[in-house]
């Protein structure tokens, strides 16, 4: 593949804390070479601010590799940017063009109020997790691992819903900021397993009334967050999840 | 003065009599400690979770915006268990056996084999949690081979079991905040150990948000924080992967062990430029199909589809014909960069060399025409029925690398290079899990104890899950048992303010440098004096070099650092200059410990010391200890040797010929 450096524009927001309005600031880059990751280009940007005795650009990211979940940023108005099935921190530089101008944003959704710049606050969905998303199993109750065989399309379906890395682009890109299909992965992977049968109802019931609280919005079937999703979650989990919470509506104790 | 307390009697028995007669606590006794958990990947949230579940009152910490953020998660290959479900002739002596051997002879009895012991119960542990390991069409657990092992005793969920044992842990930890038993802290980091008395009674740590310094309580403290690969700068470890917090507790009276014994993984996309921030691994599960190889002839810049197979040197079969493909990590690396230095490398950098899988898929094709009995088959329709296969099995893999790179690994060989990957050494403790200072305890990366000189694949998610849910359970109470009748200190104690002093004036003194170098640029040059001259190959004259230039860039640091925002506020660049700080620190004990072990073992290559065919050549009458250092000063650590001993195992020279 031939390589090349651009020259580009950066708008990027910038908001000093949660009470500050915020808005956005223009920065120049050169030579950016197009082997580069798109962090390792804000990297770039932000030695020169600090040489320039100017802050450095506050962006959350961790392990580079797209599995941490961390990163974050709508890039030209898309969470992680164009390429498909894909996170901001595997996004490359060849993805753009000499003379470009790249808008740089932080999630927007009440739920996920901006800690700094680019950061924000997701640990409404540590709390969602909290709510139900786990087997209430303690340690040393279990047997041996193969007394329960399972079948393997469903752990396969399974794993594709524990897939999910908890980045909050589905919420970023849905108009309504619903966590659906965040929600609908956790539901999802434990109720395709025996071991999540037991609390099944509980479950989806008390998950959904955490993320209601949480301030996340409804579900439109727009499909914009399975299209975004860097794991390419399946709306399917959404059905799932609709059908687990009918059913435990219906069955509920009263 | 180091005692391990290793248990007496039979290797068999130590661990099953330790659990019979170590001290326990009554349930109304559990509810009035309270235990710190720095870290929350595999061994911090397997603690919390399971030391939560037992009842004791436990805070967790971590950095991240969240708990299941931590780098446990970017593990990619499998976690071995001596379950033996393939009936292959595995058990808990074969994995002890492989991992002590794996490890050059340089890691306990005692700890391994509790560790292989214990590996089984971890398993079902998981599965019970809903971790959705890969299944066979019978329903049943799927295994692999791993690390050049001669059973299949690797459980995996495709190429991310990291994570899934990850969300797992992360789950129970979560259930243990929803009932009350856990109290998370997210963006915090633990900036010092709180020692009072000679015992450990809490910590100071800094919500990084708000940048304000807490005081917290503990009657113990375990320190989950993982390893310090990112002394190297560039590594595969997760950016902000740092080796404070057992630094501190290194600087407050803990011994480090073995900090030089640093794991080189052989397979890693190499670096692209200056601009590099990190590399990115690629799993050792491809060396079960792909083949490694260099040009023949020197120099050579065409293409690699245009050397022709007589020209192409696969030096690991070559050099390794029983093993070949599939030699441990440390061997293969060292391999690697001999063809490079040699002038073999390929690429712009000419500091990679070929993992090329164009036989696999035409194995793999045939076997599919074979299968599927098709007739009047054409070369090309070969290589895509194979291509189909290897996607199936290495897809999420060829997929970063083609992210990555730009290249497309299905039609050119993938290019590698080694990289720093994990480190064997870390904070010295006890058979209990305890460091030097009582009441403090290290599990998973973040201690020496387990992996000797190398560690084989699939083994650091075993042990991060193994010290955290089935051995820390049970050691902490026999500390803990004793404390029931100390109350908890009120953290207006004197030492508790006086730390808060020492951390707030350092943080203060680090604002007010006001320097002209960035943190960044002074972190690359750390990295690139540990990588040049403690990195793959050591030795004595690069290594006196190298402490010399690194106390000089110690000196450079404090008196020319620039950091930019306030100290009242988030900011990254801050924090990321306190690691920075102590990983200087760190380097230079690095050096000074791969400079007093005059031999080769695992990981550990000292130049002067290899066979006649440039192997490692231990040096067993001299070195058959841990190298244990206490921190005396700036500059000064005083070397403390724990003998290995070994009772059922006869070390001798590896050999993969």
């Amino acid at each position: 593949m031939e390589h090349y450096n651009m020259n580009l524009t950066l708008k990027v927001w910038r908001q000093k804390n949660k009470e500050d309005k915020g808005g956005f600031q223009t920065f120049q880059v050169k030579d950016i070479s197009s082997e580069m990751s798109f962090l390792e280009m804000l990297d770039i940007l932000n030695e020169q601010l600090i040489n320039e005795g100017k802050d450095a650009i506050a962006f959350d990211h961790d392990c580079r590799e797209g599995i941490c979940g961390t990163c974050s940023l709508y890039i030209n108005g898309k969470p992680h940017g164009e390429w498909k099935g894909n996170t901001t921190c595997q996004l490359h530089m060849r993805a753009f063009k000499d003379g470009e101008t790249i808008t740089i944003e932080p999630w927007r959704a009440n739920a996920f109020p901006v800690i700094k710049d680019l950061v924000v606050d997701r640990s409404s969905f540590d709390r969602i997790i909290q709510a139900g998303g786990y087997v209430s199993v303690n340690t040393g109750n279990a047997m041996d691992g193969n007394c329960l065989p399972i079948d393997k399309n469903r752990a396969d379906d399974s794993f594709a819903a524990a897939m999910c890395i908890g980045c909050g682009a589905c919420v970023a890109a849905c108009k309504n900021s619903s966590a659906m299909l965040f929600v609908s992965a956790k539901v999802s992977h434990l109720a395709l397993l025996p071991q999540g049968e037991p609390e099944k109802r509980s479950r989806v019931m008390n998950m959904i009334a955490q993320m209601d609280k949480e301030g996340f919005g409804a579900c439109t079937n727009t499909g914009a967050c399975e299209a975004t999703c860097p794991k390419e979650i399946s709306l399917s989990n959404i059905s799932r999840l609709n059908k687990e919470y009918l059913f435990a509506s219906l069955t509920a104790d009263k | 003065m180091l005692d391990a307390k290793i248990p007496a009697g039979e290797l068999n028995n130590k661990w099953t009599d330790y659990k019979g007669h170590c001290k326990l606590v009554n349930p109304a006794n559990k509810r009035k400690l309270e235990v710190i958990v720095v870290g929350t990947g595999l061994a911090g949230a397997s603690a919390a979770a399971t030391l939560g579940e037992l009842g004791y009152k436990v805070k967790t910490f971590c950095f991240q915006d969240s708990p299941r953020r931590a780098h446990s998660i970017a593990a990619q290959g499998g976690i071995n268990a001596a379950k033996n479900y393939q009936n292959d002739g595995d058990s808990v002596f074969r994995l002890f056996y492989d991992t002590i051997k794996g490890g050059d002879y340089r890691a306990r009895e005692g700890n391994v084999h509790r560790l292989s012991e214990v590996s089984g119960a971890i398993i079902d542990q998981c599965v019970a949690q809903g971790v959705p390991f890969a299944r066979e069409y019978g329903g049943l657990l799927s295994n692999r081979s791993f690390g050049g092992t001669q059973v299949q005793r690797t459980f995996y969920a495709a190429g991310q079991t990291g994570q899934q044992l990850l969300i797992g842990a992360y789950q129970a930890l979560e259930r243990q905040i929803s009932l009350g038993n856990v109290t998370q802290y997210s963006r915090h980091e633990m900036l010092d150990v709180v020692v009072i008395d000679g015992k450990t009674r809490g910590i100071i740590a800094k919500d990084l948000v708000t940048g304000k310094l807490e005081r917290h309580f503990g009657h113990a403290v375990l320190l989950c924080t993982g390893g310090y690969g990112n002394v190297f700068y560039l590594s595969t470890n997760a950016m902000a992967s740092n080796a404070t917090a057992i630094w501190k507790a290194h600087r407050k009276g803990a011994f480090m062990g073995n900090p030089c014994f640093t794991q080189i993984h052989p397979t890693c996309i190499p670096v692209s430029g200056d601009h590099q921030s990190k590399l990115t691994l690629m799993s050792e599960s491809l060396r079960n199909d792909g083949r490694i190889w260099v040009p023949k002839a020197k120099n050579d810049t065409r293409k690699a589809i245009d050397i022709p197979e007589e020209e192409r040197d696969y030096y690991l079969e070559r050099r390794y014909p029983a093993f070949g493909n599939l030699v441990p990590r440390d061997v293969a690396s060292r391999a690697a960069k001999e063809r490079c230095d040699e002038g073999y490398g390929v690429g712009s950098s000419k500091q990679a060399v070929y993992l090329d899988f164009s036989a696999a898929i035409v194995r793999y094709g045939k076997i599919e025409v074979s299968k599927q009995g098709l007739e009047n088959i054409t070369e090309d329709q070969i290589i895509v029925l194979g291509k189909e296969v290897v996607k199936e099995k290495y897809g999420n893999l060829f997929d970063m690398y083609e992210k990555i790179t730009g290249e497309n690994p299905y039609e050119l060989p993938m290019r590698i290079y080694p990289a720093v990957h994990y480190t064997m050494g870390g904070l010295w403790v006890d058979y209990e899990l305890m460091t030097t200072v009582p009441g403090l305890y290290a599990l998973g990366e973040a201690n020496f104890s387990d992996h000797g000189a190398n560690r084989l694949g699939a083994s650091a998610l075993m042990q991060g899950l193994a010290d955290g849910y089935f051995v820390i359970p049970y050691t902490i109470g026999n500390f803990l048992a004793d404390e029931i009748y100390n109350k908890p200190i009120t953290v207006d104690h004197p030492a508790f303010v006086e730390a808060e002093k020492t951390v707030s004036d350092r943080l203060n003194t680090l604002m007010n440098v006001k320097g002209k170098q960035s943190v960044e640029s002074l972190h690359k040059r750390l990295g690139k004096i540990m990588w040049e001259k403690c990195g793959m190959a050591r030795n004595a004259e690069g290594l006196k070099q190298a402490i010399v230039e690194i106390q000089q860039l110690k000196k450079e640091f404090w008196s020319d650092v620039k950091i930019p925002g306030e100290i009242n506020e988030f900011n990254p660049e801050l924090d990321k200059a306190g690691r920075v700080a102590d990983f200087i620190e760190l380097g230079e004990l690095m050096c000074i410990d791969a400079l007093n072990r005059e031999e080769s073992c695992g990981g550990h290559f000292r130049e002067e010391h290899q066979t006649e065919e440039g192997e490692a050549l231990r040096h067993d009458d001299k070195f058959m200890y841990v190298s244990t250092w206490e921190s005396k000063g700036e500059h000064e650590w005083e070397l403390h040797k724990e003998e290995l001993k070994y009772d059922v195992i006869k070390p001798s020279q590896r050999n993969y010929k």
